[in-house]
């Protein structure tokens, strides 16, 4: 059914930091990479080598100039699925084909089902939700639900795909709805926030904004070196000779 | 919104069935208007013919279409599923309309009660489709209080002038039905022009910063993920008909509401002039057809989308 779980047992999500992501297209490629034979493959690939490229991505990196009084700063923004507590792109699905988890909050969708109306695409205000069409049917972020629950792999890469990648630890993976687990620890202290909170559609991955500016860094480059003095003797000459 | 060809058909083409659906219903089978055996089955005839030319042509844009039947299960949470059932139901009592009407040329009694089912189920239809698009929030352009309305509006308009020209072709011209259909397109042209009005002046309560969740300044794209344009860019970010979109609505005003309403004024004013009023009424009819597929391009293509503004459109 595409009726809403009233509550669900654990609410896991990521907590993406912005204030650390160098915008490297780890996370990028490594969803890529491992989403491409999971739970949703094949993520198509059209024209992948010509000059129209065009292909289903679960996460793809924004770069954004935020200007502010304080002054300018690039941020490098990483947009995927939300797993929204209220996903609307659940409720519109005429089929019963996208479902939101009881278990742990988890939005799918099921491939078998799709007839392909694009409609919780619309429905998404995040531009989570990408369309195959090779395929004939709507892809999304599975929070690497074949990756998470993997015994066959070992404990510690039972994590999404894009968190194992993240060079510089910008990604965190774990329960929203415990407000004791380390990742609602980490949104508390540094406040993490919503996106598009206006909309209601009440997402479980926060961000993390940038941290304020600090003035212990040097605010200007090193002196620049001093200019070679024309001096006498031996190295006078050389100087002279080689300038001429 | 990327305007899909099928789906643009589709709401031209069932709104004018459904709302010809409803005025023959109602005028048709409370015995309203008498009509020969040739107007009641051509004009239930083209009702149906154009509902269902567009539930099939709106199965097109489907990514698998073998599937489609699939669309009927989730009708509790979605309007799309509502409008899959209720525009099938409404079969039932508009089929059993047919037999009593067009068939065996009855009014009155059953067949009413079957004539009013048609018109209410018809109105029921319109309004699942309107609040497909009513529902959306990120496309604030839809999610307005002058969709639902909208798409009734132009149901009885379309229906109403669809009806007039039916009447005047094979049966003859009626005082009645042409003021409605007058009616009915001055209020479709003020209650667009109203839309048109709202949506311009519009002020966007999500942002980029909202967005992106970066509070105060400005927030500017300065970088995509990718070089090219992707799936997101092609359905929700078309701008071909939002550069041309004045044109567009000078062109939409022009074939919807202007045209038909001079020809059937001009029919109306002078009911002594014969052929012409029936020639003025079926031209009022095609204008007014043509005009809608052009508001209904605008309709998607002047919908923006939040996720364009992750690109900074």
């Amino acid at each position: 059914m595409t009726c809403l779980p009233a509550s669900t047992e654990k609410k896991l999500g990521l907590v993406i930091d912005l204030d650390t992501c160098v915008g490297c297209q780890a996370c990028v490629t490594s969803c890529k990479e491992w989403n491409t034979g999971g739970h949703m493959a094949p993520l198509t690939d059209i024209d992948p080598y010509g000059g129209q490229v065009d292909g289903v991505w679960f996460n793809r990196v924004h770069a954004y100039e935020h200007t502010t009084e304080a002054g300018g700063r690039t941020v490098h923004f990483p947009r995927s699925c939300l797993h929204c507590e209220t996903p609307a792109c659940v409720t519109v699905c005429p089929t019963g084909a996208s479902y939101k988890r009881t278990s742990d909050g988890i939005v799918l969708v099921d491939e078998d089902k799709c007839i392909g109306c694009k409609l919780c695409s619309w429905a998404c205000p995040y531009g989570a939700r990408e369309f195959d069409t090779d395929v004939g049917v709507m892809k999304k972020c599975t929070l690497c639900v074949d990756r998470i629950y993997n015994d066959n792999i070992a404990p510690e890469d039972r994590v999404p795909a894009c968190v194992a990648a993240c060079p510089t630890s910008a990604r965190h993976f774990g329960d929203l709805g415990d407000p004791d687990s380390a990742i609602s620890q980490l949104v508390a202290e540094r406040g993490g926030v919503d996106l598009m909170p206006e909309l209601g559609y009440r997402p479980t991955n926060k961000y993390l904004p940038p941290r304020a500016r600090t003035e212990r860094a040097a605010t200007v480059p090193a002196p620049a070196l001093e200019a070679v003095k024309v001096e006498g003797g031996f190295l006078g000459w050389v100087d002279r000779m080689l300038s001429a | 919104m990327h305007p899909a060809y099928s789906v643009i058909f589709f709401t031209t083409a069932t709104g004018a069935g459904y709302g010809l659906l409803a005025f023959l219903g109602v005028a048709g089978g409370f015995g309203l208007i008498e009509g020969g055996f040739w107007f009641r089955l051509v004009s239930l005839g083209l009702a149906l013919a154009l509902i269902s030319a567009g539930l099939l042509s709106s199965t097109a844009h489907l990514g698998r279409p073998e599937r489609a039947w699939r669309a009927f299960s989730q009708w509790r949470s979605s309007w799309l599923s509502r409008e899959g059932v209720a525009s099938v139901a409404t079969f039932v009592p508009a089929g059993l309309f047919g037999i009593g009407w067009v068939l065996l040329g009855k009014q009155g009694g059953w067949v009413a009660a079957t004539g009013l089912l048609s018109a209410i189920a018809a109105a029921v239809t319109v309004c699942t489709t309107a609040m497909i698009y009513a529902s959306l929030k990120p496309i604030a352009q839809w999610s307005s209080k002058f969709t639902l309305p909208g798409y009734l509006i132009f149901a009885a308009m379309t229906g109403s002038v669809l009806f007039n020209a039916l009447l005047a072709l094979l049966d003859e011209p009626r005082t009645p039905a042409m003021l409605f259909a007058i009616v009915s397109g001055m209020v479709g042209w003020g209650w667009k022009s109203a839309t048109w009005q709202h949506n311009d002046s519009l002020v966007a309560t999500t942002t980029l910063n909202s967005a992106t969740g970066l509070a105060g300044g400005t927030v500017r794209s300065i970088e995509w993920p990718h070089t090219e344009e992707n799936y997101l860019l092609k359905e929700m970010g078309f701008a071909v008909a939002r550069k041309h979109a004045m044109k567009l609505r000078v062109i939409a005003q022009a074939l919807a509401f202007a045209a038909p309403l001079f020809m059937l004024a001009t029919a109306f004013s002078f009911s002594d002039i014969g052929g012409l009023a029936v020639v003025l009424s079926v031209a009022a009819a095609l204008s007014q057809l043509a005009g809608m597929l052009v508001e209904r391009w605008l309709f998607f293509a002047e919908a923006k989308h939040t996720v364009t503004l992750y690109y900074g459109r």
